[in-house]
């Protein structure tokens, strides 16, 4: 190639060795090949691609729009369900309040009636059994005279002497008090 | 300047410029307007490039797009956004001629730095029929639009009165500059890139310099991508900034 437009420049001479841009000769060339692609390109454009791409362009910004105002839609919805569900619970949560409160007073109710009732019950059970143990410690005190008394008479004989029971009796009851 | 280089060393061979030459396709002869060039190859090569992207890409129509799908929006979104932003909601109908040309300048730049590749851009008679068509396109939508009051563009009236005709042949001048600055830019940042890179490629011959030239070439390359995309965009967002004066002239 270098030495092939070598020998070609060396035959033109100097002036077209320059700039082949100033080779006015080539100029008619240059410009009709360049109107033809222009024109070319330009169809091209306008026909074809240019429509075609802001359609897609157009398709595009309108399926966002859709998209966007559904997805609008269903936070709303998504919105309204999570309320009522949340009406839902919070009026679930009263009623379980007032039912445990129900149940709780009628427990509550039951259990003072229970608690009365075995307090009386133990109150009189208290009150029997305390007079049975007076009566048991009365009748203790009893035979522990006669026993007292027994014992002192049999104490005296056994000494060789004889006591009427009525001294007795009352050495054993002075003795007691004391 | 690539014969001196030439002529003076026998081991460094440097042909910056060989690779804008327009040749016929097949066989050697003279160019003609008809003549399939390499030109011819490489805007047919772009105009694939552009149905593949743009028409290929987006043949799916999906609402979750492909990758070819999701590159095809973005391109059309950053044309879209541009054109809308600079100019105007009013502009939106001029869309698919300034599409043509961005998506154009954007491919050819592209292809342009592939090796071996020949770069359409890079050659004034190309950058200047477009920015003359924006400039033509542009001026005859101004008077269409606005008929003498597109005048209005040259009559600052914001500046005092006394100053008002000087400023005037100012903005006269630099509107008829417009296309002249706006073609010089894109030839000239695509021809000056690639010849640089094609200097450091002929360095690449000496044995002790390669690396060095090779690194260089890397460095450039990624350089040239940058501005092989932003000379696009630069190109385009002018486009919108004359469009937006020719729609709203109020100075």
């Amino acid at each position: 190639m270098a030495t092939e437009t070598h020998g070609v420049e060396a035959a033109h001479g100097a002036a077209e060795a320059g700039m082949p841009q100033l080779d006015f000769s080539t100029f008619p060339n240059q410009i009709f090949w360049l109107l033809v692609t222009l024109v070319v390109i330009y169809f091209v454009l306008s026909k074809i691609a240019l429509p075609r791409i802001s359609t897609v362009l157009a398709e595009r910004s309108g399926t966002i729009m859709n998209d966007i105002s559904a997805a609008e839609e269903l936070k709303l919805k998504a919105k309204e369900a999570e309320e009522a569900y949340n009406a839902a619970l919070a009026e679930a949560k009263a009623q379980a309040q007032q039912i445990a409160n129900e149940t709780r007073a009628a427990i509550q109710a039951d259990l003072d009636a229970a608690t009365a009732k075995a307090d009386a019950e133990i109150s009189a059970k208290t009150a029997e059994s305390e007079k049975a143990i007076a009566e048991i410690r009365d009748g203790a005190l009893e035979s522990v005279k006669d026993v007292a008394k027994d014992t002192a008479k049999e104490l005296v004989a056994a000494m060789g002497s004889s006591a009427d029971a009525r001294s007795i009796t009352a050495a054993v009851t002075a003795r007691m008090k004391g | 300047m690539a014969t001196e280089a030439h002529g003076s060393e026998s081991s460094l061979v440097f042909h910056p410029m060989d690779q804008f030459k327009v040749t016929p396709l097949f066989g050697d002869g003279a160019v003609h307007w008809y003549t399939i060039t390499n030109v011819t190859l490489w805007m047919a090569i772009s105009v694939i490039g552009v149905i593949l992207l743009l028409v290929v890409g987006s043949r799916g129509r999906a609402i979750v797009p492909s990758k070819g799908q999701s590159i095809a929006e973005l391109t059309y979104g950053f044309v879209y956004k541009m054109i809308e932003d600079v100019t105007g909601k009013d502009a939106v109908k001029y869309f698919p001629y300034v599409m043509t040309l961005f998506i154009f300048i954007v491919f050819s730049n592209m292809l342009g730095l592939l090796p071996l590749s020949f770069t359409t851009t890079s050659h004034i008679a190309v950058t200047g029929v477009l920015a003359l068509l924006v400039f033509l396109f542009v001026t005859i939508l101004g008077f269409v639009k606005n008929g003498s009051k597109f005048l209005a563009l040259f009559w600052v009236s914001s500046a005092p009165m006394a100053v008002r005709p000087l400023l005037a042949v100012i903005e006269l001048i630099s509107y008829f500059v417009r296309p002249v600055s706006h073609s010089i830019r894109l030839a000239g940042n695509m021809m000056a890139g690639h010849a640089v890179i094609k200097v450091f490629a002929g360095f690449a011959a000496i044995a002790a310099i390669s690396p060095v030239s090779i690194l260089a070439i890397t460095a450039m390359y990624g350089l040239e991508i940058l501005v092989a995309f932003i000379q696009a965009y630069v190109f385009t967002i002018l486009t919108c900034v004359y469009l937006k004066d020719a729609l709203h002239p109020v100075h």
